[in-house]
C-alpha cells in the first residue's frame, strides 16, 4: 500500500481547510437551512427599517389593538404602533446584544476554562473564581450593577449606546461560567493525551501547544456554549427590560415587545407570537449553525 | 555495530523520577510513587539499546524522563555531551532537535485535527525558518523516506492504517535530524504483521541516517532482533544490563532468567519444563521492599538480599547486574546451583 509509492504520483492538490470546511457544512441540511434563516433574519432587520417606513414609535391612536392587514402585516399595540416596525427594529438591538454578549463570555470562558484546565497553579484560583460567579445571586447583582453604572454609562456614550455596553457586560460577565467549566474538563483530558507529550518532545512552547493542539480540540463544547449563549442573552436581555433594567420604554427590544405584550395576550394573541416566534426561530437557527458547524470543523466527522 | 572506541552518546546517571502522592481532604502528601528509582546507564552512538520488563516496571516512564518531559527528582542525564538533567524547560527547547520519541500508540500522539503535513512540519516549524513551500519539500522527503505515499500529506491522522500512522509518527520524529530517539514501545499497539514492517523500517532508518535508540518494549523476542545492548528493568531500578547475545544466552539476574523463561515457544514439542514460575505480585513503587527490590519474589533469595540493596556493578565485562548472587565471587556458583534446584521444585 503504503510502500508502493508510484514515481509518478502527483500530491494532492493542495486542499484548502476552509473549504473542506465548507463543503461539509453544506452537507448538513439542517445547518444551511439555519443559516439562511439567520441570514434572512439579518438582512431584514438591518435593512428592514430603511423599506419599511413606519417609525416604530408613531402613535396613532385610532388604529390601535388592530390585527394583521396590508398596513399592519402584523398588526398594532395597544397605543396604535405598528408591530412589524418595532419587530424589525427590535431585533437589531436584540440580536447584537445576542451576539456580542455571546462572544464575550465565550471568550472569557474559553480564557479561564483554557488557562485553569492548561496551567495547573492557575486551576485553584480560577475554577474558585468560576464558583463565586455561579454562586452569586444573579439579579441583586445585575441590580447594584446597572444601579451604579447606568448614568455613567448614559453620560459618557449617550443613552442607548451607554445602556447597551452596560448590558452587554453584564449578561456577558454573568454567563461565562458554564463554558469555564465544560472547557476546563476538556483541556484537562486533552492535556494527557499523547499529542501533547509529543509537541511537548518537540519543544512547543506552551502558547502555541494552547492554539495548535488544545484550542482546536475544544471547538466542540465552545461551539455548543456559543449556540445556547446567544439563545440566553437575548432571553436575559428581555427580562432586564421587563424589571425595568434595560433599555428606555420607547426603545423596542424582542423581550421588551413580548413582555409589553403579556398583559394583553389574552385580547391580542398575535402580539405575543410575533417577538416570540422571532426569539425562537433565531435561536434554534442558530443552535442549527452551530450543530453544522461543530460536525464540520472535526475531521473524523468529515467526509461522511 | 559497535565501534572499536564507541563514543557514549546518552549518559543517565542515578535517574530518579518520583511521582508525589496526595491523599486527605488537605491533600497532603503521603508518599510517592517511585517509578525510576535510580537508573544509570549509557548508550553509545549508533547502537539500539533495549530496555525490557514487566508492565508499570517504570520503562516509560524512565524514557520519558529521559527527554525531560518529565521534571525529574534526581540524577543526571547527558546526551551529546550536553546536560539536561537540571536545564529548565525554557532552556530546553534548543536541545530538543538531537532527541526525539516515537509513542506507543499512533492513534493517541497525533492530533486527529492535523493534516499530515502539519503534523509532520510542527517540529520544522518550531526548530527551523523553512519557507513554507521549503517545508512541504522536507515533509514529502520525510514521507518517502518512511514509506508513506505523499500524496496523502493533506490527509487526516483517523484515514490512516495503524502500521501508516506509526509511520507518521516516525517522520514526525525524523524531522530535525536527532541523534537520539526514544521509541516507546512503538510496536505494542501494532498488528504482528505490521510490528516486522515497522521495525524493519525503524532498522533502516537506523542504519541510513545514523540514528541511536532507546528501543523501550515488553516483547523480549523483538528486543533481541532489534538492540545492541539490553535492560532489564524491574521496580523502577535496572537488574541487569548486557550484550544482547550473551543476556539471552546466559541470563545473570534471577528476574532475568524468569522473564526469559517466560518466553513463549513455538514449538511445541520444545520442553517448558525448566520455567521459572514467580509467585506473587510486583511490590507497590510506592514502597518498594527494603533491601533488593526483588527478593519478595526472588527464587534464589538469600539473608542479605532483605538488608541491603544490591549495588549495580559489572561484573563480566560489559555485563551489568544488581545481584548479591554476584557480589560474593565464592558463593556464585552455590547460588546458581541453589537456583536451579528451586526453579525445578516450583515448576508445575
Amino acid at each position: 500500500m503504503t510502500d508502493a509509492t508510484t514515481a509518478a504520483s502527483v500530491p494532492e492538490k493542495h486542499r484548502n481547510q476552509w473549504a473542506d470546511v465548507w463543503d461539509q457544512f453544506k452537507t448538513h441540511r439542517g445547518a444551511v437551512m439555519g443559516a439562511i434563516f439567520f441570514v434572512a433574519v439579518c438582512c431584514l432587520v438591518i435593512f428592514g427599517p430603511m423599506l419599511w417606513h413606519l417609525d416604530p414609535n408613531f402613535i396613532d391612536i385610532r388604529s390601535k389593538n388592530q390585527g394583521p392587514s396590508f398596513a399592519h402585516p402584523m398588526g398594532t399595540d395597544q397605543l396604535g404602533r405598528d408591530t412589524f416596525a418595532s419587530v424589525l427594529q427590535g431585533g437589531r438591538v436584540s440580536l447584537l446584544v445576542g451576539v456580542t454578549a455571546m462572544l464575550l463570555a465565550l471568550v472569557l470562558g474559553t480564557l479561564v476554562g483554557v488557562l485553569a484546565g492548561y496551567f495547573k497553579r492557575l486551576d485553584g484560583f480560577l475554577m474558585r473564581i468560576t464558583d463565586l460567579f455561579l454562586a452569586l445571586p444573579l439579579l441583586p447583582l445585575l441590580l447594584v450593577i446597572i444601579m451604579l453604572f447606568r448614568d455613567t454609562l448614559r453620560a459618557a456614550f449617550g443613552p442607548e449606546t451607554g445602556i447597551f455596553l452596560l448590558i452587554v457586560f453584564v449578561i456577558g460577565i454573568t454567563s461565562w461560567m458554564q463554558t469555564a467549566r465544560i472547557v476546563r474538563g476538556d483541556v484537562l483530558a486533552l492535556k494527557e493525551q499523547e499529542f501533547v507529550l509529543a509537541a511537548r518532545s518537540i519543544g512547543t512552547p506552551s502558547r502555541r501547544m494552547i492554539g495548535r493542539h488544545i484550542l482546536p480540540n475544544v471547538l466542540s463544547p465552545i461551539m455548543v456554549s456559543a449556540t445556547l449563549g446567544i439563545a440566553n442573552a437575548i432571553i436575559t436581555e428581555s427580562a432586564l427590560s421587563f424589571l425595568g433594567l434595560g433599555f428606555p420604554s420607547d426603545f423596542p427590544t424582542w423581550g421588551r415587545l413580548l413582555y409589553d405584550s403579556t398583559n394583553f395576550m389574552t385580547l391580542n394573541p398575535e402580539r405575543v407570537i410575533w417577538p416570540g416566534l422571532a426569539i425562537s426561530l433565531t435561536v434554534l437557527s442558530v443552535n442549527y449553525i452551530g450543530d453544522g458547524l461543530r460536525d464540520a470543523l472535526d475531521p473524523r466527522i468529515r467526509g461522511r | 555495530m559497535l565501534d572499536a572506541t564507541p563514543r557514549k552518546l546518552v549518559e543517565v546517571r542515578d535517574l530518579k523520577m518520583h511521582f508525589p502522592i496526595y491523599a486527605g481532604i488537605l491533600r497532603k502528601r503521603v508518599g510517592e510513587v517511585k517509578a525510576v528509582d535510580g537508573v544509570s546507564f549509557d548508550i553509545f552512538a549508533g547502537e539500539t539499546l533495549g530496555l525490557v520488563g514487566e508492565s508499570g516496571c517504570g520503562k516509560s516512564t524512565c524514557g520519558r524522563a529521559i527527554l525531560r518531559l518529565y521534571d525529574i527528582t534526581d540524577g543526571s542525564v547527558k546526551i551529546d555531551g550536553a546536560e539536561i538533567g537540571d536545564t529548565p524547560q525554557g532552556g530546553l527547547r534548543k536541545m530538543r532537535p538531537t532527541m526525539q520519541m516515537v509513542f506507543q500508540d499512533p492513534q493517541a500522539s497525533l492530533n486527529p485535527r492535523m493534516t499530515v503535513e502539519a503534523i509532520i512540519g510542527e517540529p520544522l516549524m518550531e526548530h527551523t525558518d523553512l519557507s513554507r513551500d521549503k517545508r512541504r519539500d522536507r515533509v514529502h522527503e520525510l514521507m518517502d523516506a518512511v514509506g508513506l505515499n505523499r500524496t496523502f500529506s493533506n490527509r487526516y491522522p483517523h484515514e490512516f492504517s495503524g502500521g501508516q500512522r506509526q509511520r507518521i509518527g516516525i517522520a514526525r520524529a525524523l524531522a530535525l535530524n536527532p541523534k537520539f530517539i526514544v521509541c516507546d514501545e512503538p510496536i505494542a499497539a501494532l498488528d504482528v504483521s505490521i510490528q516486522a514492517q515497522v521495525v524493519n523500517l525503524l532498522e533502516d532508518l537506523q542504519e541510513k541516517f545514523d540514528l541511536t535508540y532507546l528501543f523501550i518494549s515488553h516483547d523480549l523476542s523483538m528486543v533481541r532482533h532489534i538492540a545492541d545492548r539490553v535492560a532489564v528493568m524491574y521496580l523502577g531500578k535496572v537488574v541487569e544490563l548486557s550484550p544482547r547475545e550473551a543476556l539471552y544466552a546466559e541470563p545473570l539476574h534471577p528476574y532475568t532468567k524468569a522473564l526469559l523463561s517466560a518466553v513463549p515457544e513455538p514449538d511445541p514439542d520444545m520442553t517448558t519444563e525448566d520455567r521459572v514460575i514467580l509467585q506473587g505480585d510486583v511490590p507497590s513503587p510506592s514502597n518498594p521492599p527494603q533491601g533488593c527490590n526483588f527478593c519478595t519474589r526472588c527464587p534464589a533469595v538469600m539473608d542479605i538480599c532483605h538488608r541491603e540493596d544490591p549495588e549495580f556493578r559489572e561484573v563480566q565485562p560489559g555485563r551489568f547486574v544488581a545481584c548479591h548472587h554476584y557480589n560474593q565471587t565464592a558463593g556464585d556458583t552455590a547460588a546458581s546451583e541453589d537456583n536451579k534446584s528451586i526453579q525445578q521444585g516450583e515448576t508445575t
